[in-house]
């Protein structure tokens, strides 16, 4: 179904700007997320296999409100795979050289039990330019 | 000198100037002056602070606190409250737009962070296989806009107006590209997107087309429009599988939404896109080599002109921008040109993305303004050398560029600086090398890639740089002459100023500059026949320590080509003509008088 | 549109010079030389080789970042021009060592010693070291044709002959191959010549500045036929050698030489010199009957001509659906071939097997042509050995005959007779005319009045007329180049052709201009020249059409019947086969 007008297009963006926001800064929303890095450089580094661990995890907690998110890559080579964990009403949290499990351990301590673990963060040293 | 207590920085730029921050500045004068702080407190006019939509600006040194859409009257709060009283000026302070905070901390500002990302804005944040997710960031918006409500002059002079310059090399403005293409009259033109990035450690283009491919599509449609082109062509590497796959998705995405296809926003405007598979051949980044592999014929440049604006696809008016040029394309639409050309260096706008490689940390891309230092890159975004070790030189612009060493690690980067120390932009690699790396084969390295990737169509890159890539190997075997050196310098101008396109044309320049940074290196290797790194194991030397040798004539024993000398209980040479650096007297001594080179 | 005068500078001179032209063009008028070796100007034959790839012609031109090459550089209203600064004569320099540097160092012996463009440059150009020693390109010759041999060793990577073979013939063999220094030019995924679908008609060879594409050499094989005994040498020369072989002995071009050529061939030992123009004729009262033939019965038309080896191998790869539209008519040399081994030996009471018949061709594709199985039989070829113009000129220097001084002499007869209507197979449009003079005082019975159809003549690369001939407006075509003789081909396949005859000749200008001929290095004027000699030739002849050729006449008397008749169905004509386009 295709999109008539700009009007059209505005609407659309309406509906789909909340996910995006609790991304940047963690707002509202219902739903937790985990991007993981699926670009060329995630994937050799093992991005696939934490997919699968995740997932695995959320379909044996039997989780409802997590969704995983395969995005592009933010340019931290060093520190494949990278997911990005965000919670509603938190910052969201960037974790680096994520194994198998690390993955776990993040899922156990920081989805289940909200408490993010410090030492395998990265800290974001970018700025995103804003679309007005 | 006097030390001052505090430090009042008014933006002296230009787009805070023109919203007044002069008559602030005064006014702060004036101020202190009266007030009788002029011996505590200076006033400075600084350059841009890159932040020009909130200007004008005033920074307050060492607290540290930023205030923005400073006007004369505030500028008496913030002496009488701040300067005075130590009291910040709450209600001046930056707000994130979107979560409302107050950010007192300059550095704790998102903007002030070294990397601001343009091309990369929405990679790692959004799904790249979900247009809708690209939708809520603001995707097609500026399509939108572009095709309702702006003719095509009006984008040329929004994107000329931006400064926006070739991201895949060569630097030439965009929005003249595409008034040229414009302009040309035609049935039939074509935009084409290269893709075919091939410079050795670079990946932004991937990185980008993996991550946010709708912004590329996006960006092609507005060109396609503006030109006057109901066709886009995506030229990509099929080493890209992973690019190809998302752009597939991307572009059925975009059609299933008619933001691709007929009556796009339900204007007369059609447009679509195609891809096309290259082979992978550095070459194909040219854009006569590139158009001629896309009409299935080999992959070699032609004469310009006509340049492709001119004659290009099928024959046909075509402008050929490179991905990350694109990127910055609906950003530059919906932030304005104004936006844009605030960031970045007199004439060089906006942004670029690096690809970190070599020695360094942090090993990744980085997004940084024009104007941003290699010291900034390399150690506050790369985290320095790796291994604390010292850092020799960074190599920008990949095979077409040249080393930038120590005394220019605070060069400003943009097109024009980097020209001007005998490198170039390139499509954004930076490889560093840290003083393990010898110059020599690193010259040699970029020499053997560049004649490989030689399409073979004219004498001096076929042949030229196949003898270049001989005298260099030379020199690294440890057979070369002072000769070799000025041949190879002439052979390298030559080839500069005679090959057909900018592969040749660039070719020597990784030669030419480190020839010129590192010629004592060249030297240590022809005349001293040494390679002060070790690198070059040509030029590797067994040696025997007159102190510990006993003259037990062992290692002559063993010299399979008998060059090494000297008599019983005396102490024994080897001959370096000769030797063949076998290793069979060092393993044969026994009192390690036998030197091994490193 | 008149051209727009412009002003330029050339090496400080003030000039002015039509826009648009090259610097290499404005130079040219400004009496300034600029070396060139990829470059090939060839605009009669709607070919220019762009490639602007040696760079041996690169200049300064202010205001420009490097130096740009003067074939292909439009000049510009205030141009500054230096051809001879040191950074441009260095460069050029350099350029040429260069490709000496990758060029094997065999000028001794050579097929293109003193023929050879890269070594005039290096004459030129004074350049008496190579400093850029180094690898060199080592790759295989390819001698798997029986016509053209491809020494990719010695390409120089011009482009020149890709241009001709794709651009002008259309045939899409040759095109550069692999990248970097170890490219080069040979036919797709790099297959043998004898393997793609190459007609040889040798016009890249007459492009190629050195020695990378040349002919098969044959003429061993003559000295050893003419010195063995027991053989009965016989040899014919092609209506465009006498045109031709003067130009290798320091004649002007379009010098006619018949009576020296027949002079020197005998001084070489040959035992009969006969004349591939009287098979010309005899060509001509078959190919007539069969046009009249078809015109009477409704058969096949156009009904095209057949003489030309390296057109028919082009229509049997290119277009195979069209096999029944070329006559059946074998090639003059090939009939004579015949005609030598069947009549003139019985005639004569000479073992057929003891003859060796030696073709002197302008053309590359009849060295290949006497090869194919369907005109050898029992193993026994009609025509045993071809050697182009060259070649002969080669023999003749060797065997230390003064050409320029030789006397004059006549053909052996019975198959050195001839008529001005054969001689003028030479050129393009020469066979359709001699057939239209026979066919149309057969169809009226009527004797022509002039003979010359000069609205069928020229230069144009399609060319068409229309000959009233009793009540039928014959419509005549002509192509010469095989890109020219595509667009015919093209109509009739898709049923549009107007025409009820058409000549093809594969070669620019005809034979005059085969791949067999003195190179012209780029000169057209030259093939102009040897066409205007053709016509006189034919003008001097007392007979001009070829059915009045008395030899000709005696032959069907004595042994073949008549036209179209079995005998000479059985002798004279052939077949086509259809064959894979690679």
């Amino acid at each position: 179904m295709g999109i008539k007008s700009l009007d059209e297009l505005r609407k659309i963006r309406e509906n789909s700007i909340k996910k995006i926001d609790l991304r940047n800064q963690g707002n509202e929303g219902d739903n937790i997320e985990i991007l993981i890095g699926m670009a060329t450089c995630g994937i050799a580094s093992g991005a696939r296999e934490i997919l699968n661990t995740l997932a695995e995890e959320v379909s044996k907690k039997n989780i409802k409100n997590v969704k995983i998110v395969p995005v592009g890559c933010i340019g931290y080579c060093h520190s494949e795979p990278i997911i990005q964990v965000n919670i509603p009403g938190q910052k969201p949290v960037i974790y680096g050289k994520v194994d198998k499990d690390r993955a776990i351990e993040i899922f156990n301590s920081h989805i289940i039990k909200g408490k993010a673990i410090k030492k395998y963060t990265l800290d974001i040293d970018f700025e995103r330019a804003k679309q007005l | 000198m006097t030390v001052y207590r505090t430090n009042i920085l008014v933006c002296g730029g230009t787009g805070c100037v023109s919203s007044a921050s002069l008559d602030v500045y005064n006014k702060f004068k004036k101020l202190i002056t009266s007030a009788g702080y002029d011996k505590e407190v200076k006033i400075i006019k600084t350059g841009c602070f890159g932040f020009c939509e909130q200007g004008p600006i005033v920074k307050i040194e060492p607290d540290n606190v930023f205030y923005v859409k400073v006007n004369k009257k505030d500028a008496e709060e913030i002496v009488n409250e701040h300067i005075i009283k130590g009291r910040i000026v709450k209600r001046l302070l930056y707000k994130e737009p979107n979560s409302k905070r107050i950010i007192e901390k300059h550095q704790n500002m998102p903007f002030y962070k070294k990397q601001f990302r343009i091309a990369l804005r929405n990679c790692g944040l959004i799904n790249p296989e979900d247009i809708y997710e690209y939708i809520a960031v603001g995707g097609y918006e500026a399509l939108g806009r572009v095709i309702t409500k702006m003719n095509r002059d009006e984008i040329v002079d929004i994107i000329k107006k931006s400064g926006l310059r070739g991201r895949g090399g060569g630097g030439f403005p965009t929005g003249i590209k595409w008034e040229i293409t414009k302009n040309n009259h035609s049935d039939k033109k074509y935009i084409i997107c290269n893709a075919d990035e091939g410079d050795p450690g670079a990946f932004m283009d991937r990185s980008i087309l993996e991550g946010d491919p709708h912004n590329v599509l996006e960006a092609m449609a507005i060109g396609g429009y503006t030109i006057g082109a109901d066709k886009g062509l995506i030229y990509i590497r099929a080493e890209y599988p992973l690019a190809i796959e998302r752009l597939d998705i991307a572009i059925k995405q975009a059609r299933e939404l008619g933001l691709l296809g007929n009556n796009i926003l339900g204007t007369d405007f059609n447009f679509d896109i195609e891809i096309k598979l290259g082979a992978g051949a550095f070459v194909c980044g040219e854009e006569t080599a590139l158009i001629n592999s896309a009409e299935g014929k080999r992959g070699e440049p032609n004469y310009k002109p006509p340049y492709p604006a001119q004659e290009g696809l099928w024959g046909k008016p075509t402008c050929v921008n490179n991905v990350e040029t694109f990127a910055n394309i609906p950003a530059i639409i919906l932030n304005g040109y104004e936006w844009f050309s605030s960031i970045g260096t007199e004439k060089s706008k906006g942004t670029k993305v690096f690809a970190l490689a070599g020695k360094i940390n942090n090993v990744g891309l980085v997004e940084v303004p024009m104007g941003t230092t290699f010291r900034e890159i390399i150690y506050d975004i790369g985290g320095g050398i790796q291994g604390n070790r010292k850092f020799k030189a960074v190599q920008t612009g990949g095979p077409s560029g040249g080393v930038i060493t120590e005394e220019n690690l605070d060069t400003p980067i943009d097109y024009d600086s980097l020209s001007s120390i005998g490198s170039m932009m390139g499509s954004g690699g930076m490889i560093v090398m840290d003083d393990t790396t010898c110059m020599v084969d690193v010259a040699k390295f970029y020499l053997e890639f560049t004649q490989d990737e030689s399409c073979g169509r004219c004498t001096p890159c076929r042949i030229g740089t196949k003898r270049m890539f001989e005298i260099l190997t030379k020199i690294t075997d440890g057979k070369g002459t002072k000769e070799d050196l000025k041949n190879l310098e002439q052979l390298s101008y030559m080839i500069k100023d005679g090959s057909l396109c900018g592969l040749g044309q660039t070719a020597p320049n990784p030669v030419l500059s480190t020839m010129k940074f590192f010629k004592d290196e060249y030297l240590q290797h022809v005349v001293n026949k040494v390679c002060p790194t070790g690198r070059c194991k040509g030029l590797a030397k067994y040696k025997i320590d007159p102190e510990k040798c006993v003259g037990c004539t062992a290692c002559a024993k063993v010299c399979p080509v008998e060059c090494i000398s000297g008599k019983l209980k005396e102490t024994h040479v080897i001959d370096q003509n000769r030797c063949i650096k076998c290793g069979a007297c060092f393993e044969a001594c026994r009192f390690n008088a036998v030197i091994k080179p490193k | 549109m008149a051209l727009k005068n412009i002003n330029i500078t050339i090496n400080g001179k003030n000039l002015t010079v039509p826009e648009g032209i090259t610097i290499l063009e404005a130079s040219n008028r400004a009496g300034v030389k600029i070396p060139t070796l990829c470059h090939l100007d060839l605009h009669d034959l709607k070919m220019v080789n762009k490639t602007a790839s040696c760079r041996v012609c690169i200049v300064e031109a202010k205001g420009r970042n490097t130096l740009v090459p003067a074939c292909v550089t439009k000049v510009y209203d205030g141009m500054d021009i230096r051809t001879n600064s040191i950074r441009a004569i260095r460069a050029r320099r350099i350029a040429v060592e260069l490709l000496l540097s990758n060029h094997p160092n065999e000028c001794f012996t050579c097929p293109k010693n003193m023929d050879c463009e890269l070594q005039a440059l290096a004459a030129e150009l004074g350049i008496r070291e190579i400093k850029w020693e180094g690898e060199k390109i080592d790759l295989p010759i390819d001698t798997s044709s029986f016509a053209i041999v491809k020494n990719p060793n010695k390409c120089i990577m011009c482009r020149r002959c890709e241009t001709m073979c794709n651009e002008v013939q259309t045939c899409g063999i040759l095109s550069a191959i692999s990248r970097g220094f170890s490219s080069f030019v040979g036919p797709a995924f790099n297959i043998s010549m004898a393997e793609s679908s190459c007609t040889y008609c040798g016009q890249c060879v007459a492009v190629c500045p050195t020695a990378a594409l040349t002919e098969v050499n044959n003429t061993d094989q003559v000295w050893d036929a003419i010195n063995d005994p027991d053989k009965y040498v016989i040899v014919q020369t092609a209506p465009a050698i006498r045109v031709a072989i003067g130009e290798l002995f320091g004649m002007e071009a379009g010098t006619i030489v018949t009576g020296k050529l027949v002079t020197a061939l005998r001084m070489m030992g040959f035992d009969k010199v006969f004349d591939t123009d009287f098979s010309a004729d005899l060509t001509i009262m078959e190919e007539a009957s069969e046009l009249i033939n078809r015109l009477e019965n409704n058969g096949r038309l156009p009904m095209l001509t057949s003489c030309c080896p390296a057109w028919v191998k082009f229509i049997e790869h290119q277009f195979p659906e069209l096999l029944d539209v070329p006559s059946t008519c074998k090639s003059p040399h090939i009939m004579f071939g015949t005609i030598a081994k069947t009549y003139y030996a019985e005639k004569n009471n000479i073992d057929p097997d003891k003859i060796v018949v030696v073709s002197v061709m302008p053309c590359l594709a009849k060295k290949a042509e006497a090869k194919r199985p369907e005109l050898t039989k029992d193993d026994a070829n009609n025509v045993d050995i071809v050697i182009t113009t060259r070649e002969l000129g080669s023999m003749l220097k060797e065997a230390g005959i003064n050409f320029n001084t030789l006397p004059d002499s006549e053909f052996d007869n019975p198959l050195g007779e001839s008529t001005g209507a054969s001689v003028i197979f030479g050129t393009t449009g020469g066979v359709i005319e001699a057939a239209i003079r026979t066919a149309y005082e057969w169809m009226t019975g009527k004797e022509l009045e002039h003979v010359e159809f000069t609205q069928l003549r020229g230069m144009e690369g399609i060319r068409e007329g229309t000959v009233k001939i009793n009540d039928i407006d014959l419509n005549i075509g002509i192509a010469h180049g095989l890109g020219n003789a595509r667009k015919l081909l093209e109509d009739i396949r898709d049923g549009k052709s107007k025409y009820h005859a058409i000549e093809i000749m594969a070669c620019p200008g005809g034979c005059i201009g085969g791949g067999g001929q003195p190179y012209h290095h780029g000169n057209i004027e030259i093939i102009k020249k040897r066409q205007q000699a053709i016509y006189n030739e034919d003008k001097n002849k007392a007979i001009r059409k070829s059915h009045e050729n008395p030899y000709i006449i005696k032959l069907y008397e004595e042994y073949l019947g008549k036209p179209l008749g079995h005998k000479s169905h059985d002798l004279l004509h052939t077949y086509y086969t259809a064959k894979e386009k690679i």
